[in-house]
């Protein structure tokens, strides 16, 4: 609701032209304008989404996961290596584009499997244990093509990001895909209640015989492999992997979304509808001012009042 | 004795609580250079009263004089700088910053606006030969033990020229010698004119040390006693507020359907240590009995249910479940192999708060009702709603947080949490602790239907009544150990109270239960 009021009065903003609405009818022009502001902003949040979906899994178990950018670049980074170099020629670029959309998301899932570990086994409190990988991971990424950017043309591997099925972005699909697998993660299986209880209460939870440790570990995995999906589509769509660009602060989008639709930092609740609400909220408003002459930095400021806002309607809701 | 000189006088002190009166009526009084235990079971409002002499909480109702003027301090910062201190059982102080930096926080001496190190090692190394220790102040605090980190905070205490020095379970993870440096301490503390406030579950130290005590019970001050004139026994039983040899029938909601018959033996517990305080651990539970684990606080019971859960490591002894050892180490293997546990501890370590009741319920019982991962919806309701009606469980519905029902009903959804996976033995500690009289009620016949029905109960209880009604055999426990085993016809209060307190002659309660009541009375 909140976002389609949102969608609407942001519109009235890029369009700059009140008259566009006149009273009680919606014209053509306004209707093409509206889809095509919804579609590049779908387009643009999609990663957010994707990455604050894992972000939302890790804070329900009271952690965070700071290392998501860093390891997006790292996956970003292994999928030209993989249709660029020699598999490409001895195997074909079949076998290539496939090897490069699975080993990078595997590699994630790898870093995810290192942070879970990490604070699990040798107790490193999150923010650091993913600190370390946030620091890291980025170095790895350059460190991989020795700090070059990888430009490349490969629609089918682009095809994740530019492809557009029934005139949706492929990327809007995997959103999607990946909201609603959470969702039914969360609601319906035991690895979902397992969560909720052990951000909810990690002592009762252990006594009530939970594997705490398997699944807080696995939370951080699921959190690794989304950052590597989103680290795909972001060097898709730019055709060009760049280590010192791709995933650069989304660590910040995700716990924002997250905060924002309403998921508590301290953990036991699991919001995913809301991180999904949450990203297009701050997406569309950055978009928004942008895209009607607004300079950047003060877009900035705006979206840091508009969490602000959220956060504190939903410490007044829930107090 | 002759005219005794008070320091502290709290007088008729009441503190409420939204729903429960913490103080009723309180009062206190410390003599100038006397060791003063405070006593009482858990609940019985030592550290409330403590907490209101320091300034942590404000009273509802009552005076304080202090040294001759009547105060009402704002924080313990504020009754430190009156000349109040306390020493907590968890040091508060900076573990990474050296001993003297610990001892001169807040009041650091200074040169031209620099602190001056030398001076202010030399005094904090001043300070500690006072309290009886040398150690390199410069070295982090956090590289000594916790006793040497306990004299550092009583030499920040007595920096503060303290007249007073609350001391709240010191000797709680302290070894034997290390008590008696910290005994030293407070003898030197006396003989400087300080008064201490002593609180702590070890009644052989409270007589070692204590020149006094007061005896608290349900918010109120019992009554204050020369220690030399007390017995231990005597301060036991004042303690749980029974007339020694009195014996209340009637007063729980125990049933005996029939001659309940005790079937095959389901727990052994032999020999248990641990790296918490248990040092020689044995008991029984058979099949259809209600064993009764008594002891006063810190006696080790809790610890004895962990170990048994697999909750805390054991370092020795056995544990075994059907004849078969237990190796486990963690409770979801004590679950598997058929043992449930419901901690003493409701808030932190029974109900996840933001969980619904049905969640709550089901949560241990989640790797039976799903199927690769998926949790069944209709077994999940099914059985939520058999233990809904079956337990009475008051609730607007089952998607309800559980954080919104009373503590009687969590505590009914907790025992669900058990019930629903039908185990072969349940560890209840203290199940009726802080719920009111109905629901409470309510638990016993629980309790009771279940061992009729075969399921093995060890009952960790500090309720009298629930030993000698409830349960079939009563183990005791003292500093770690079990101490006495009564069997169904020597279970009497006297009994149970004289090995608690390891009164001459507790010793052979296990053989003579009558003939140690007899002699208590």
């Amino acid at each position: 609701m909140l976002v389609v009021f949102n969608i609407i009065r942001i519109h009235n903003l890029i369009s700059n032209t009140p008259t566009f609405i006149e009273r009680g009818t919606v014209n053509v022009e306004y209707a093409r304008a509206l889809q095509q502001a919804l579609s590049v902003n779908l387009t643009q949040v999609a990663t957010i989404v994707i990455v604050g979906v894992g972000m939302t899994l890790v804070v329900a178990t009271g952690g965070i996961d700071l290392s998501v950018g860093a390891v997006m670049a790292i996956a970003g980074q292994i999928a030209p290596l993989i249709f660029l170099g020699p598999i490409a020629d001895r195997f074909g670029m079949g076998v290539a584009n496939f090897l490069a959309l699975t080993v990078p998301i595997a590699v994630a899932a790898g870093f995810g499997l290192m942070n879970g570990l990490m604070v699990t086994k040798l107790r490193f409190q999150p923010i650091i244990a993913t600190l370390v990988v946030f620091i890291g991971g980025r170095g790895i990424a350059q460190v991989l093509t020795n700090g070059y950017l990888q430009p490349f043309k490969n629609p089918s591997f682009q095809y994740i990001a530019l492809g557009r099925p029934l005139g949706i972005p492929t990327q809007v699909y995997i959103m999607f895909a990946v909201v609603l697998l959470a969702l039914f993660l969360v609601r319906r299986t035991a690895f979902g209640r397992y969560v909720l209880a052990i951000g909810g209460n990690e002592r009762a939870a252990r006594l009530a015989g939970v594997p705490v440790g398997r699944v807080k570990t696995l939370v951080y995995v699921i959190s690794g492999a989304l950052a590597g999906i989103a680290g795909l589509i972001v060097v898709a769509i730019n055709a060009a992997s760049d280590a010192n660009l791709n995933g650069m602060n989304m660590e910040l989008d995700a716990i924002a979304a997250t905060a924002v639709g309403g998921t508590p930092l301290t953990g036991g609740h699991a919001n995913i509808v809301g991180t999904l609400l949450g990203a297009l909220l701050i997406q569309l408003v950055r978009y928004s001012l942008i895209s009607i002459g607004v300079p950047y930095e003060f877009a900035l400021v705006v979206n840091a009042f508009i969490i602000l806002l959220a956060v504190y309607f939903q410490r007044q809701r829930a107090a | 004795m002759d005219s005794p000189d008070v320091l502290l006088q709290m007088r008729d002190i009441c503190k409420i609580f939204p729903g429960n009166v913490a103080l009723d009526n309180a009062s206190l009084e410390v003599r100038r250079g006397e060791v003063h235990a405070l006593v009482g079971q858990n609940g019985a409002g030592k550290s409330t009263m403590i907490k209101i002499l320091t300034g942590a909480y404000q009273r509802d109702g009552g005076s304080i004089l202090f040294d001759g003027r009547a105060v009402a301090f704002r924080s313990p910062a504020d009754a430190q700088h009156n000349g109040i201190s306390t020493i907590y059982q968890e040091i508060n102080l900076v573990p990474l910053r050296s001993v003297a930096e610990n001892i001169m926080l807040g009041k650091e001496p200074t040169r031209l606006g620099m602190i001056d190190w030398r001076k202010m090692n030399a005094t904090a190394g001043e300070l500690l030969r006072h309290v009886g220790i040398e150690v390199d102040v410069t070295r982090p605090l956090a590289e000594f033990n916790i006793a040497i980190q306990q004299m550092v905070a009583i030499a920040r205490a007595v920096s503060f020229k303290s007249q007073l020095v609350v001391m709240d379970e010191p000797t709680s993870s302290l070894d034997d010698q290390e008590v008696e440096t910290l005994f030293d301490t407070i003898r030197r503390l006396k003989a400087n004119g300080v008064a201490v406030i002593f609180i702590s579950h070890r009644l052989d130290e409270l007589f070692a040390i204590c020149d006094r005590v007061t005896i608290m019970r349900d918010g109120k001050t019992i009554e204050t006693r020369d220690v030399k004139n007390i017995r231990k026994l005597e301060l036991v039983s004042r303690m749980l507020g029974r007339e020694i040899g009195e014996v209340q029938r009637g007063a729980t909601s125990f049933t005996r359907a029939g001659e309940r018959t005790a079937g095959e033996t389901i727990l052994e517990v032999e020999g248990v240590e641990s790296d918490t305080i248990l040092r020689n651990v044995s008991l029984d539970v058979r099949q259809g009995e209600i064993i009764g684990l008594a002891g006063l606080l810190g006696a080790g019971r809790t610890e004895t249910a962990r170990a048994i859960f697999g909750a805390d490591p054991i370092t020795a002894g056995e544990i075994r479940l059907k004849g078969k050892l237990l190796r486990m180490g963690s409770p979801a293997n004590a679950i598997k192999a058929g043992i449930g546990y419901c901690s003493e501890d409701r808030k932190a370590e029974g109900i996840v708060p933001e969980l619904s009741v049905a969640d709550n319920m089901v949560l241990a019982a989640l790797p039976h009702i799903s199927r690769n991962g998926l949790v069944s919806a209709e077994k999940r309701r099914q059985i939520v709603e058999e233990f809904v009606r079956v337990l009475g469980i008051k609730t607007s519905s089952p998607d309800q947080p559980i954080r919104e029902l009373s503590g009687g009903n969590q505590q009914k959804v907790l025992l669900a949490r058990w019930l629903c996976l039908h185990p072969e033995l349940l560890i209840l500690d203290e199940p009726t602790r802080g719920i009111d009289v109905g629901a409470k009620g309510e638990i016993q016949k629980i309790v009771s239907q279940l061992a009729e029905n075969g399921v093995g109960v060890l009952m960790i209880t500090s309720e009298i009544e629930e030993l000698t009604e409830g349960s079939d055999r009563v183990f005791v426990m003292r500093d770690g150990a079990s101490v006495a085993e009564l069997t169904e016809g020597e279970i009497s209060q006297g009994a149970i109270m004289t090995a608690m307190a390891a009164e001459a002659g507790s010793h052979s309660a296990e053989g003579e239960g009558a003939g140690a009541q007899g002699a208590v009375v």
